[in-house]
């Protein structure tokens, strides 16, 4: 006779599962909308997207406040773990979100917006994510991680051009592989341990003296690829240029910040403490993965013709930089992999925006892709306010100060001098040097080259509207007045950090 | 408003600018004239309010920026800058004042204003990383007038440019990041201020290091020797403006750089390399002569001529004494005032005939009277003729170096009479001889908009060649307490005997810069 499992709601402390509800009841009211009434007009479910998210935002401010009175809080079975970590990438992930989800108010009218499914699926995403973080149970990780990836590449293939199916299919296939790898790692780990908590896996390896290091190894090179997959590490990246390219401008952008946030989170809570308890193997492929990453992605971003291509690449050598952090693994560090991406977030939004508002319909002939270089020939003449904003976007990117992505730059950086590692921080900073000069072209094809004669002169602004102009002037406004916002965020920052061990 | 004298000499410029927007094209130079006035006014009278005989920092301004990791704003000049920052100020004024017709010169105006911002906050900044700010961003200005209102290799020439700085720059602040790391384990909290650092005594290992990588961001900047190779193409390709801006301030950046860091973070480690400094040094002076001497184009004669000039700089500042300090500081401002007019002299023949080689003139003397006078004082001024500002430098410089070696002096010194030689080779191409090309016959002769810009040049390498004591005085006493404080500092018993310990002779130092007056 079983016994009857008796569970107190309290204990269930179910209030940890607020934030990701939220977003979970927005997108069935959207779809409930849908049934009655078919047919609005996509400000409408723009708009309750944003109601919804302003909610989570507010309940994650909430659990911010109780976190910083009573430390981390665990719940729903402990599965839940509601620590620093989780609260800032929630933080990040649902604010980025309420940026990017606006940029669907183009002037111009796009095949997948018309779908309110497009508006559900986005909070699905979003609270996919915001489980992957939120949770150090392997398993409920995953469940996260599939949620959002599954809901991921159906927005990429509803845009609806042949490139867009290519990209979802590719990026399904890879997903696929790396949810595979992920499942694998996580069965080898519970094969050790007995357990799915990393936690408790980590207190086993330690109770036993990693005894049996040659699985553990096993589990952690499964591990490593899957999340390599995710944060498109080289050389698991193949899938991302295409990937970016075949997608519409605002998704792109929005691929470059919010998967990779969950990503990092995943993988600071998995690989730190092995970085940690000395698995020496660990931390000399992390090393080379770092470097590689950086500095291959910069080169093929030197070489390519696309503006979208490019940030795909400088995107992967973005991530790569900031999977140093990881890899060092100092409260500094960790610190400066949020500040790094809250400030990467601003620039990289807005870069992505730019190429949206100049989004064509219809190639022209001096075109070879959607965003070549020489689309942007003589910008200044024709448009000079929008190209001086993307000049800025670029200058910050490639690090120019006082422009946002430097305070992230410098802090990374000298979390790498301050954990000893020299000849990585010089590496980081060379490697920012070599981003320079294809930052540079665009600026260069922008302000000193001509216009091409017989261009159409409206093209960067073809596709913007004022929910779009403002979302620009938002992230330029960051991106310019970042100095101000660096040290707040750097005190509120280190403290969530420190306080949840890390 | 006095106590924020330096926070407004910086940002006025960058505010004007963004209002320059919002002007009609065709009253833009007024404008810009009159904002270059005012910036300039302002200077004069920060030099009024400073006091000359105190060595220390003045008109000190402080806020934080990001205080969590020890980044504040702090501003000051001491005697050693005061005079770099005014000369910005002035170059900016002539500068706007001069420029002749071109396309989009609104645009240029506006950049010049924002040039000027970024010019007088690496001057004035006393944090590394508020200093790192302003070194980084007035790339961008000079990226933008090389790149816009260049010759035909202008994008190459302004890509070189950045990459080539930037990337000297990146190493560099990964030195400050150390700096600041090494401040934290000796007392405990963030700092990037300057004059923490100065009291911050390193192991000599580490200086080593660390001024390899300060050297690395500042000998690109100067150009120092192996790392030259972007400045001819950069003077090659810029506009008239671009080189004078170039040549006149935004060099001096490193030179600057190498006195307010490298000598008082790290007396040791500048002891250490001062000779192997010093070789480079000479190498630059006599290299870059000789290379002049073969040069076609008279814009690189004196493109090559200005990098062989700051070489006698930097081997005066590492003559690690005040004199060669005093001296190269002078220098700067010599060699600003001096390489400054000569490229507005070769843009007023390049306005004229559209080409720069020197085949293609000779006899102007007879049909520009004026401009071959006024070319002439000016060659003679940086070849360091007595009498003139360049002497005054060049011979402190030398006079402090030959404390520390008497036969490297000697060969810089020969470096100085190759300069000589392919300066007036060039002087004799281009003004002397019969006019033998029919376009040279009915050349004007400098007008009004130019003789604003080369007169007063000429007044101040004059003045200041005959009576440098307004200027070389408050120089001499922040010099003075610079060498000091690398005295203390030191931990060597070589770099204690190469330094010399002013409280001891502090007399004698005086008596040695009366006579160099």
């Amino acid at each position: 006779m079983l016994e009857s499992v008796n569970v107190s709601l309290e204990s269930l402390n179910l209030i940890t599962l607020l934030p990701m509800l939220i977003p979970v009841i927005g997108a069935l009211l959207i779809l409930v909308i849908d049934m009655f009434k078919s047919g609005q007009d996509k400000s409408l479910y723009v708009m309750i997207a944003i109601i919804f998210l302003f909610m989570d935002f507010a309940s994650l401010v909430d659990s911010a406040g109780a976190f910083s009175q009573d430390g981390t809080v665990m719940g729903v079975f402990n599965v839940m773990l509601i620590d620093g970590l989780a609260i800032l990438s929630q933080f990040i992930i649902v604010g980025a979100s309420i940026v990017f989800i606006p940029l669907s108010l183009t002037s111009k009218r796009f095949h997948e917006f018309s779908y309110p499914e497009f508006f559900a699926l986005f909070l699905f995403m979003i609270a996919g994510f915001q489980f992957m973080v939120a949770t150090d149970n392997l398993i409920l990780i995953f469940v996260g991680l599939e949620t959002a990836s599954l809901a991921l590449y159906t927005l990429i293939a509803m845009h609806n051009r042949d490139k867009s199916f290519e990209a979802a299919v590719k990026y399904f296939t890879m997903g696929a592989l790396a949810a595979a790898f992920f499942s694998f790692g996580s069965m080898v780990f519970y094969a050790l341990t007995g357990s799915v908590e990393i936690n408790q896996i980590a207190t086993v390896l330690a109770g036993n003296g990693y005894a049996d290091i040659a699985y553990v190894l096993v589990a952690v090179t499964f591990m490593l690829a899957s999340l390599g997959f995710k944060l498109s590490l080289v050389p698991f990246h193949t899938w991302a240029p295409d990937v970016y390219e075949g997608s519409s401008a605002s998704m792109a952008g929005y691929m470059s910040i919010v998967p990779k946030i969950a990503g990092f989170i995943v993988a600071m809570r998995i690989f730190e403490f092995l970085i940690h308890s000395g698995v020496e193997w660990l931390e000399v492929v992390l090393y080379i993965f770092v470097v590689v990453t950086m500095t291959a992605a910069n080169m093929w971003a030197l070489v390519q013709t696309d503006v979208k291509r490019m940030l795909a690449y400088s995107s992967i050598s973005h991530a790569g930089f900031v999977m140093a952090a990881i890899l060092i693994g100092t409260t500094q560090s960790n610190s400066a992999l949020f500040l790094y991406w809250v400030l990467f977030a601003f620039t990289n939004l807005g870069s992505f925006a730019m190429l949206w508002i100049s989004r064509q319909k219809n190639i022209p002939w001096y075109q070879t892709s959607d965003h070549s270089y020489n689309k942007f020939a003589g910008m200044i003449k024709t448009s000079p306010i929008a190209a001086v904003i993307m000049a800025l976007f670029m200058l910050s990117l490639a690090g120019v100060p006082p422009f946002a992505l430097f305070w992230g730059k410098l802090y990374m950086i000298s979390s790498a001098v301050n954990a000893g590692y020299n000849a990585l921080a010089l590496i980081m900073a060379l490697n920012s040097a070599i981003a320079g000069y294809y930052y540079l072209k665009l600026i260069i094809y922008m302000f000193m080259k001509e216009p091409i004669v017989g261009a159409d002169e409206q093209v960067f602004t073809n596709n913007s509207s004022l929910p779009l102009r403002s979302i620009i002037g938002f992230a330029a406004i960051g991106t310019v007045f970042a100095f101000i916002l660096v040290n707040p965020l750097l005190e509120f920052i280190t403290s969530f950090v420190y306080n949840s061990g890390y | 408003m006095l106590d924020h004298i330096l926070s407004i000499l910086i940002f006025f410029p960058a505010l004007a600018a963004i209002l320059g927007f919002a002007i009609q094209k065709d009253s833009i130079r007024s404008y810009g004239i009159a904002v270059g006035a005012i910036e300039f006014s302002l200077s004069l009278l920060l030099w009024f309010m400073f006091d000359s005989n105190a060595s220390g920092m003045q008109f000190m301004e402080e806020l934080p920026l990001v205080p969590v990791f020890g980044i504040n704003y702090i501003l000051g000049v001491d005697g050693i800058s005061l005079f770099i920052i005014i000369l910005s100020t002035f170059f900016t004024l002539i500068g706007i004042a001069s420029l002749g017709e071109m396309k989009n010169i609104k645009y240029m105006i506006i950049t010049l204003l924002f040039l000027q911002m970024t010019m007088t906050g690496v001057f004035a900044a006393l944090d590394a990383i508020v200093f790192y700010v302003f070194w980084e961003l007035s790339l961008v200005p000079m990226l933008y007038i090389i790149g816009a209102w260049g010759g035909p290799l202008r994008i190459y020439a302004s890509i070189k440019f950045f990459l080539y700085t930037f990337t000297g720059s990146l190493v560099m602040l990964v030195g400050m990041l150390f700096m600041a790391y090494f401040y934290y384990q000796a007392s405990g909290v963030w700092s990037f201020a300057l004059l923490d650092w100065y009291r911050l005594i390193l192991p000599e290992n580490l200086q080593l290091w660390l001024f390899a990588a300060f050297f690395v961001g500042f000998a690109i900047k100067v150009p120092m020797f192996p790392f030259h190779t972007w400045l001819p193409y950069a003077h090659g390709q810029a506009p008239t403006i671009g080189s004078v801006m170039l040549a006149a301030i935004l060099l001096k950046m490193g030179t600057y750089a190498f006195v307010r860091f490298s000598l008082p973070l790290f007396p040791d480690a500048s002891v250490f390399y001062m000779m192997p400094i010093a070789v480079l040094a000479i190498i630059m002076i006599i290299y870059t002569a000789m290379v002049a001497y073969a040069q076609k184009d008279i814009k690189q004669v004196v493109a090559y001529s200005s990098v062989s000039h700051m070489g006698v700089i930097i081997l005066g500042t590492f003559a690690l004494n005040v004199e060669g300090i005093s001296g190269s500081v002078f220098l700067m401002l010599g060699h600003g005032v001096v390489a400054g007019a000569l490229f507005f002299l070769v843009g007023v023949i390049y306005d004229r005939r559209h080409t720069k080689m020197m085949s293609e003139f000779g006899g102007l003397a007879t049909v520009m009277p004026r401009y071959a006078t006024i070319f002439g004082i000016m060659m003679m001024a940086s070849v360091g003729l007595p009498l003139t500002i360049n002497f005054v430098g060049e011979f402190l410089s030398f006079l402090g170096f030959y404390q520390q070696s008497h036969i490297l002096t000697l060969i810089a010194g020969s470096g100085i009479v190759v300069g000589a030689i392919y300066m007036l080779a060039a002087f004799k191409k281009v003004f002397f001889g019969e006019v033998t090309k029919e376009e040279n016959k009915n050349l004007p002769d400098l007008n009004k908009k130019e003789l604003i810009a080369l007169v007063p040049l000429l007044i101040i390498s004059i003045w200041l060649g005959v009576y440098p004591k307004p200027v070389l005085g408050p120089i001499n006493n922040s010099v003075e307490s610079i060498v000091q404080l690398m005295h203390d500092k030191a931990i060597t018993s070589e770099a204690k005997s190469r330094i010399p310990n002013l409280m001891k002779d502090v007399k004698s130092a005086g008596n040695s810069e009366e006579g160099a007056n």
